[in-house]
């Protein structure tokens, strides 16, 4: 009978329905797999996965996971389409330039594939959603753009005991691992406390090359499809480093570490000390990519006082005397800097406070407001006493001051 | 003796471009901190990012010796052999 071979491919062994005929075509070389096969398609549909950030390896893992069938996909993200995302999220199209990421990802993925429920939460994922969220997965994606999102998901992901499928990107180089799975090593075990706002450099302020995130996203759905099939050998244990330039893919060891504050178990060294969110609160703190304030560096710094772009524009109309200093790289001077503006890169601020002269009111910017406050900490550390940062940096000195600056 | 140093290309321009290095270090009781101190006298800009003011390991940056993390084998006090291998990794967070 013919419906009899028809029901093979359209119902697990127990007897359930699992696959309509038009989508044993759209997974036919899934199906083609024994690694696969109807089973493993019907395990894909089954699963609920959540990807943290629809930006650039959001992009490339959830196209892929998304062709590849996972039934639902959940996806965080507060930002929305720029013109400088189309680089490397492919995702979005420039017709999205501002819609909400997720509002753009959820349109393109139904295309990509409709028998796919997309679940969008267009907000930031806080210490105060983080839990709930997570919970309603079975697997995490990382793909988020800061180290505050980084520690607030792998925590996440430790207390609710889900795992963790880690990427992420800077300049030329990736990496990308499995944390949060029993037994296994979670990020703090590899990481242990994020850097100081400033030290090193976020997506916004770095540069990267726009297929990067592509070669790191691919890693991580793959990793994703594996452990939703339970085949192969996951990066469990393992950081995978990329390097695009010399093309070089190595792995190295990550233990679980007893005392790790999240994973940990050996309490007498301080193994699993982070029972709740609120208990790391100041590492989840850090300012977003596209943030204007530098709440994390300010908190550090109280003393640091910020002027506004009116402020400034008002101390330049009345010839008030004083040094006005940009600490962003030479690759973004060139783009468009401040009138009477000399550049100091925050790297070198150190080294070429010698050479201020403390009497002088110093005026630091940057892109964004973060690494000015960073290099003004530094000078008053070196005894500077009349420094000023400017809030929201040159993006916001453009918005309210002088639009005729590009924007990057 | 001689360790060799693989760092990631955001601090090989530190290092005057070079992603390899190698350490000449001397031969009885060295450690990974021996190694380091020794690579931030000779680049001195590079040195702030290798470790904190007290010579002591940042958390968010991790040195392999050979396929091990040091901070399970004794952090900066592992000793070393003629011909390790030291690998930095620190974290990143782009995305």
């Amino acid at each position: 009978m013919g419906s009899l071979t028809a029901d093979r491919f359209t119902q697990t062994s127990d007897g359930a329905p699992l696959l309509a005929p038009d989508e044993v075509l759209r997974y036919s070389r899934h199906l083609l797999l024994d690694e696969v096969g109807i089973e493993g398609q019907g395990r894909i549909k089954a699963a609920r996965v959540l990807l943290i950030g629809a930006g650039g390896l959001g992009s490339p893992t959830a196209l892929y996971l998304a062709a590849a069938g996972v039934g639902t996909i959940g996806l965080i993200d507060f930002d929305r389409v720029d013109e400088s995302n189309l680089q490397r999220q492919l995702l979005h199209g420039t017709r999205d330039v501002g819609r909400p990421k997720v509002e753009s990802a959820r349109d393109r993925l139904r295309d990509v594939n409709p028998h796919v429920t997309v679940e969008v939460f267009n907000t930031r994922f806080t210490p105060d959603n983080a839990l709930d969220i997570v919970r309603g997965f079975d697997i995490v994606v990382d793909g988020s753009d800061n180290f505050a999102t980084r520690y607030l998901t792998n925590d996440a992901c430790v207390l609710a005991g889900k795992r963790n499928v880690y990427g992420s990107i800077f300049r030329f180089e990736g990496q990308a691992s499995v944390f949060g799975t029993d037994g296994g090593p979670c990020y703090r075990c590899l990481f242990r406390e994020p850097p100081p706002a400033g030290l090193v450099p976020n997506c916004a302020e770095a540069g990267v090359l726009g297929v990067l995130p592509g070669l790191i996203g691919t890693i991580q759905a793959t990793e994703t499809l594996k452990l939703i099939l339970g085949i192969g050998e996951p990066l469990i244990g393992r950081l995978l480093l990329v390097e695009s330039l010399a093309m070089t893919f190595r792995t190295i060891k990550v233990r679980q570490d007893p005392s790790c504050p999240a994973c940990g178990t050996d309490v007498s060294r301080g193994g699993g000390t982070i029972r709740s969110l609120a208990d790391r609160a100041h590492d989840y703190a850090e300012v977003a990519c596209d943030a204007r304030t530098g709440s994390r560096s300010a908190k550090a710094a109280p003393s640091v006082r910020e002027i506004t772009p009116a402020e400034l524009a008002e101390k330049v109309r009345l010839g008030d005397d004083f040094d006005l200093i940009d600490v962003r790289e030479p690759l973004e001077w060139q783009l468009g800097q401040l009138a009477g503006a000399r550049l100091v890169p925050l790297g070198t601020i150190a080294a070429a406070a010698r050479e201020l002269d403390p009497t002088r009111e110093i005026v630091l910017y940057c892109k964004g407001g973060v690494r000015s406050l960073a290099a003004a900490e530094q000078l008053i550390e070196a005894g500077f006493s009349k420094v000023a940062s400017l809030n929201g940096g040159i993006m916001r000195w453009r918005d309210e001051i002088d639009p005729t600056l590009p924007r990057y | 003796m001689s360790i060799s140093i693989t760092l990631p290309t955001v601090l090989a321009k530190l290092a005057g471009g070079n992603k390899a290095l190698t350490e000449e270090v001397s031969a009885d009781g060295t450690t990974v901190g021996a190694v380091v101190e020794s690579l931030a006298q000779r680049y001195p800009a590079l040195a702030p990012r290798l470790r904190d003011e007290l010579g002591k390991p940042y958390p968010f940056v991790v040195y392999y010796l050979n396929d091990e993390n040091i901070q399970l084998s004794g952090g900066f006090d592992a000793s070393v052999r003629d011909g390790d291998e030291v690998t930095l990794v620190p974290a990143i967070a782009g995305g």
